[in-house]
């Protein structure tokens, strides 16, 4: 079946759309009807003859890991609800998508919600959970509310509610919206929240989600994407999805590029399959006219940064940033993180100080403030940087900002501690020239960006 | 003159309490009914949520006081919330920011973090920053309300806001 997709939206011939075969597709709407009339919940269907058991091994099978930045293998997850659990099981679709850089679930929310809701009933019933929240960020008013009307189509022909498809199966998904905080993308931040509270996060151990989760009870905890894998995992089987991608590093998975490409925007690959190179330049048309490369951030604004002349060593191999292939284990060999996706490109008329104070300012306003080191290093971090933006910086603030940051990471209840230190660690690690120079020598020596000043200017905010 | 809570919006928050095992849970959909009506949370509420969820005044205030979407002001007829965030950074948020500010009246001159929101002396507008609106392709964006607006450029500022009047 040829597929049109809207002028302009056509995607890309790198692509591998699956996750995002319906997305920007002309004649589609998010009606339970439209899905239906291509295949829609025959996957559920499918695994509702199966054994919950059976359906957690194509999961484990398929190795699929967690698109929402840490990369864990979902069907390993499943796996640690405790065997003799007498509690009720909840899962929540984490539908925060706040890591900077990142806009994916967004347009599958808003496009193909059953998709999910399909997704989030295998899972439900492959689990043992009745009772299932998609906890979706303030700022996606729309996708709330087409989720809810999904949500009762979907229970209008008993996909949801009681007794689905009269196998016994019951099972209930609501809708519960965030506030605008970054912390609730956190697993355990996020169940605080779900529990009416600060979403201050919970320390590990014990609070593993899955032994001791929403109400103290066994809780998984998958991305919008991730779930949206299950669907087509149970379609196509674990050892058919494990073929997509590359080994250990299965699937498909959405990157979302953002900054100085001349296009940019989301495509779906198999991981893997694409290198860092064939995004940018391929797919995304390259850097504007007469730019060269300066870095990127590979995986959210918590990923650390490549230097674009680095040279990276991969399996015996030594390899430039352009041929760093797209996926979990590559990125982490190279110093960084897939994260969730989120391809942040620097040309060389940024100015390093500028992206970092950026950064900055972004984990001081997010820090929940639980920890002493991450509330109030994120805030000298911020302070810091805003000074050397503002060309006040002395020589010695680049060491101080960084003796900062290797005081926030690892010491920290959540990993926010990392993820607000690896950028101020990497950007110093990789760029500290640039960085002292714009301290003594305040941004005359170095690049200018026509929007230095006016970042300067606000930086009371 | 106390704030009334009108019966619909208690409707729904009896609604949204049977979604839960727990009625503190229901604080957040409660609180996005009254903002939803209000367009921010009245002080003299606190005490009436309170005891509808059975909770002491200071778990109410506590979560109010925490998250960004949650105001305790009366905004603009229109809020507009402009990303922050370094992709729109890069693609000219702050120079939107000041252009949006300027043509809808606003002075910002003392927004900062504990008073992040400014309003334009007629009331129809306010503005603030937001952090990532994960929509980061399309930068520079903003919300007006609950719509998004993408690839906003300095020189559309203005019909961007004669569209809300
Ligand atoms: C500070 C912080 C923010 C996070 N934000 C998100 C988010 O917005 N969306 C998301 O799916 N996961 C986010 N995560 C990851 C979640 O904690 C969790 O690992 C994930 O939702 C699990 O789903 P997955 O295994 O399907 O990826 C965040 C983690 C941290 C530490
Ligand atoms: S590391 Fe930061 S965000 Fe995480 S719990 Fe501690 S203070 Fe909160
Ligand atoms: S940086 Fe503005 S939407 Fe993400």
């Amino acid at each position: 079946m040829s597929i049109s997709y809207k002028p302009g939206k056509v995607p890309h011939p790198l692509e591998h759309r699956m996750i995002f075969r319906n997305v920007d597709r002309e004649g589609w709407d998010p009606g339970i009807e439209t899905y239906l009339r291509e295949g829609g919940y025959e996957s559920l269907k499918k695994a509702l003859t199966m054994a919950p058991v059976d359906i957690q091994a194509e999961v484990k099978t398929a190795g699929v890991r967690g698109r929402g930045g840490a990369g864990f293998p979902a069907g390993v997850k499943w796996g640690f609800i405790p065997p003799n659990n007498t509690k009720p099981v909840y899962l929540i679709c984490n539908a925060d998508e706040s890591e900077p850089g990142t806009f994916k679930d967004r347009y599958i929310m808003h496009q193909d919600p059953h998709q999910l809701i399909e997704g989030m009933v295998i899972t439900a019933f492959a689990i043992g959970c009745h009772t299932a929240y998609i906890y979706i960020r303030e700022e996606f008013p729309y996708a709330a509310k087409i989720l809810e009307a999904a949500i009762e189509e979907a229970r209008g022909k008993n996909f949801l509610g009681q007794n689905i498809l009269g196998t016994g199966f019951d099972l209930e998904i609501h809708v519960h919206r965030g506030a605008g905080a970054y912390i609730c993308g956190e697993e355990t931040g996020l169940i605080e929240s779900l529990e009416g509270k600060r979403p201050y996060p919970r320390i590990k151990p014990p609070y593993f989600p899955a032994a001791m989760g929403l109400y103290l009870c066994p809780t998984i905890v998958n991305n919008v994407e991730t779930l949206c894998h299950v669907t087509h995992i149970i379609q196509m089987g674990g050892t058919e999805y494990a073929k997509l991608g590359t080994p250990n590093n299965t699937g498909t998975r959405i990157l979302c590029v953002s900054g100085d490409v001349q296009k940019p925007g989301y495509f779906e690959v198999q991981v893997g399959k694409v290198t860092l190179g064939q995004l940018i330049n391929d797919m995304c048309g390259g850097l504007r006219p007469g730019r060269q490369l300066k870095a990127v951030i590979p995986g959210g604004s918590s990923a650390k940064v490549l230097r674009a002349d680095e040279k990276f060593k991969l399996k015996d191999r030594e390899i430039s940033i352009w041929d760093i292939p797209m996926d979990f284990d590559s990125l982490a060999a190279c110093g960084s993180m897939a994260g969730s996706g989120g391809v942040i490109v620097i040309d060389d008329s940024r100015s390093i100080a500028w992206v970092l104070n950026n950064i900055n300012a972004f984990y001081a306003h997010e820090s929940c403030g639980q920890c002493t080191p991450c509330r109030e290093g994120s805030l000298w971090m911020k302070k810091i940087s805003d000074r050397i933006v503002a060309g006040k910086g002395s020589p010695d603030d680049v060491d101080t900002l960084e003796s900062v940051a290797y005081r926030i990471d690892g010491r920290t209840i959540c990993a926010f501690g990392e993820a607000a230190s690896w950028p101020t660690e990497s950007f110093i690690a990789k760029f500290r020239d640039e960085l002292k120079a714009a301290t003594s020598d305040s941004l005359k020596g170095a690049i200018v960006n026509p929007e230095t000043k006016l970042a300067a200017a606000s930086v009371k905010h | 003159m106390p704030h009334q809570v009108p019966v619909e919006v208690e409707k729904e928050i009896d609604q949204r309490l049977t979604r839960y095992p727990d009625k503190r849970s229901a604080l957040l959909p409660a609180l996005h009914a009254i903002q939803g009506h209000f367009r921010y949370v009245p002080e003299d509420l606190v005490e009436w949520l309170a005891a509808k969820l059975e909770l002491d005044a200071i778990q109410v205030m506590e979560v109010l006081t925490f998250y960004p979407s949650f105001r305790q002001s009366e905004p603009g007829r229109y809020h507009i919330r402009v990303c922050r965030t370094l992709s729109c950074a890069m693609a000219g948020s702050h120079v939107l920011m000041d252009a949006l500010a300027e043509k809808a009246g606003i002075d910002r001159s003392h927004a900062d973090h504990h008073h992040p929101i400014c309003v334009s002396k007629d009331g129809r507008f306010s503005i603030e920053f937001a952090e990532c609106l994960a929509s980061c392709g399309t930068g520079p964006v903003c919300m007006v309300n609950d719509d998004l607006h993408e690839q906003v450029k300095p020189e559309d500022a203005r019909r961007l806001l004669d569209r809300y009047s």
